[in-house]
């Protein structure tokens, strides 16, 4: 049980709201200890797995390319375009692009990613239609865009990924399960994911079109309510 | 190998994108935290290069001692904890400029966006084996950047600002993920997931179908918001739950062991302990609430997710 006091030291540093990257190596420090772990050890693994997971920082090479084409305005062109098609709302974009990017993962096309799509043309995209559709929004709404554009990525990434025979995640499943004895195939695990890869587009898009509604109604009062002051 | 050297070469790069920042930290007389900011990427950048610089010409004795590093890590741990890594002015463009290039330069600003993307997927697609999607990122932006210096006739010193500009504004969360990652990898050596997986199945009754459901995707979930990974969790929950509760009492082992990882998936879009997906993105996304920025409108779906698990594997396994 002492174990555990790892995952304690994590949930009451959240809650706290301390410094989350000392409260990862406290925890990671106290739990080896408890465990029996040699402090040099438990540095060493440190040190070792943060070496090993240097691909999830890969993303930093392609920062200069993304940094100098929003100094010559990508953003402001991908909003002028988005802005010329009237039907263009928040919630259509990013369910859209749930769609592509869920239809992409099942068939393993390596297409989508926060810092190659969402945030130079995507994200650019459903601000520009919102601008186009409500005026300037509040700063409140702003974030809320920025988070379900950050969060569609995920959605379509994760639920579509097992569709792809060669994922990581089936050929997991397909390794556990014949160490414990139970012979499963690739193809078999990926077909038994298509459900679940329908269903997030769906509850995706439900969630999207949600603030579509939303924004639709908290602007159209506003502007209600200004044409009344002006008539006043 | 080939892949393995380009690879290396990339976080040689990626390393050069932390050395200007330390450079143009340490040439800014006006910085707040100068020295500790210049130390801290400093620190991440020499990992970057430097850990396993061997392997760019296949030797992988040269390289750089775990606990060394390890040590480092903590040094790091420390400047970010006592809020000692600090961002400066940095060279922008303003508002009006944007707009005037955005007209001139016209939809031909796309091109290289297009080509990062692109470039990335078919190199990926094609060469997956002999280069892998990190190499193929690699190149894809090695070709963008060309083509964004051709378009734009930007000037290449502007674009080293802006790389350090985006990662300073990332800031000490970008090493998050790894470090998860090194948490994950402490727990498991410890035998965290055992603990856990021996107290859930001390709960539920043998015989019960339902409830063995609803422990497996909700203890995958669970342990993964805690590892901040599903593939972390899948072992220890099938094993420890999966098994013995669900497939032992008769449910198709391929649905429900499928069913399992993508009910863990729900738990990733729950816990800010998956950083590389929660959090450094509301980082590269301008978010201001780092932590819940992203996880606050994923929660409603995720356990919406959750819920459609169970029921499918209630029905669909058995």
């Amino acid at each position: 049980m002492i174990k555990l006091i790892g995952i304690l030291i994590i949930i009451v540093g959240f809650i706290l709201k301390i410094d989350t990257i000392a409260v990862v190596i406290l925890a990671g420090l106290i739990t080896g200890l408890v465990a029996g772990i040699p402090f040099n050890d438990i540095i060493t693994t440190l040190g070792s797995a943060f070496v090993t997971n240097r691909y999830m920082s890969i993303f930093i090479i392609s920062l200069p390319v993304i940094g100098l084409l929003e100094r010559y305005g990508l953003k402001e062109r991908a909003a002028y375009l988005i802005g010329k098609i009237k039907a263009a709302t928040v919630g259509r974009i990013t369910s859209l692009y749930l769609i592509i990017r869920t239809l992409c993962a099942m068939f393993g096309l390596r297409i989508g990613g926060h810092v190659q799509f969402i945030r130079p043309l995507i994200l650019p995209m459903a601000q520009g239609a919102a601008n186009n559709r409500y005026g300037e929004v509040d700063e409140k709404d702003e974030q809320t865009i920025k988070g379900l554009e950050g969060a569609v990525e995920n959605y379509g990434n994760f639920f579509g990924q097992n569709v792809f025979i060669a994922a990581g995640g089936v050929l997991l499943i397909v390794g556990v399960m014949q160490e414990q004895g139970y012979t499963v195939e690739a193809i078999d695990i990926a077909k038994a994911s298509i459900p679940i890869a329908l269903i997030i587009m769906i509850v995706g898009t439900l969630q999207f079109l949600y603030f579509d509604k939303k924004f639709d109604k908290k602007y159209k009062t506003v502007k209600v309510q200004e044409d009344i002051n002006v008539k006043e | 190998m080939l892949k393995d050297s380009l690879t290396e070469l990339l976080y040689v790069c990626c390393g050069l994108v932390c050395f200007y920042s330390v450079y143009k930290t340490l040439k800014d007389k006006e910085h707040p935290s100068k020295w500790p900011t210049a130390l801290f990427w400093g620190i991440f950048g020499f990992i970057f290069a430097f850990s396993r610089i061997g392997l760019i010409w296949g030797n992988d004795q040269i390289k750089i001692n775990d606990t060394v590093i390890g040590y480092l890590i903590l040094v790091m741990a420390i400047l970010s904890a006592f809020k000692l890594v600090k961002i400066n002015k940095f060279s922008e463009s303003t508002d009006e400029f944007k707009n005037t290039m955005s007209q001139k330069i016209g939809n031909m600003i796309f091109v290289p966006a297009l080509a990062l993307a692109i470039i990335a997927f078919l190199v990926a697609q094609f060469w997956t084996e002999q280069l892998g999607s990190l190499v193929a990122l690699g190149i894809a932006t090695v070709i963008a950047l060309i083509l964004a210096l051709i378009i734009t006739k930007g000037k290449f010193s502007d674009s080293a600002e802006d790389g350090r500009r985006l990662l300073e504004l990332i800031g000490p969360l970008c090493i998050l993920p790894q470090l998860l990652a090194a948490l994950g990898s402490v727990f498991s050596t410890a035998g965290v997931g055992e603990v856990i997986a021996n107290g859930i199945s001390a709960v539920i009754p043998q015989g019960n179908i339902l409830l063995g459901v609803i422990a497996y995707c909700v203890g995958m979930a669970l342990f993964t918001m805690i590892m901040g990974n599903a593939f972390a969790a899948f072992a220890v929950i099938t094993i420890g739950i999966g098994i013995p509760f669900v497939i032992s009492q008769g449910a198709n082992p391929v649905i429900a062991s499928a069913l399992a990882l993508t009910a863990g998936y729900c738990g990733t879009l729950m816990t800010p302990m998956a950083a590389n997906f929660n959090i450094v993105p509301t980082a590269i996304l301008d978010i201001e609430d780092k932590k819940y920025g992203l996880i606050k409108y994923q929660v409603p779906v995720a356990i919406t997710m959750l819920i459609i698990h169970i029921i499918l594997m209630y029905v669909w396994a058995f």
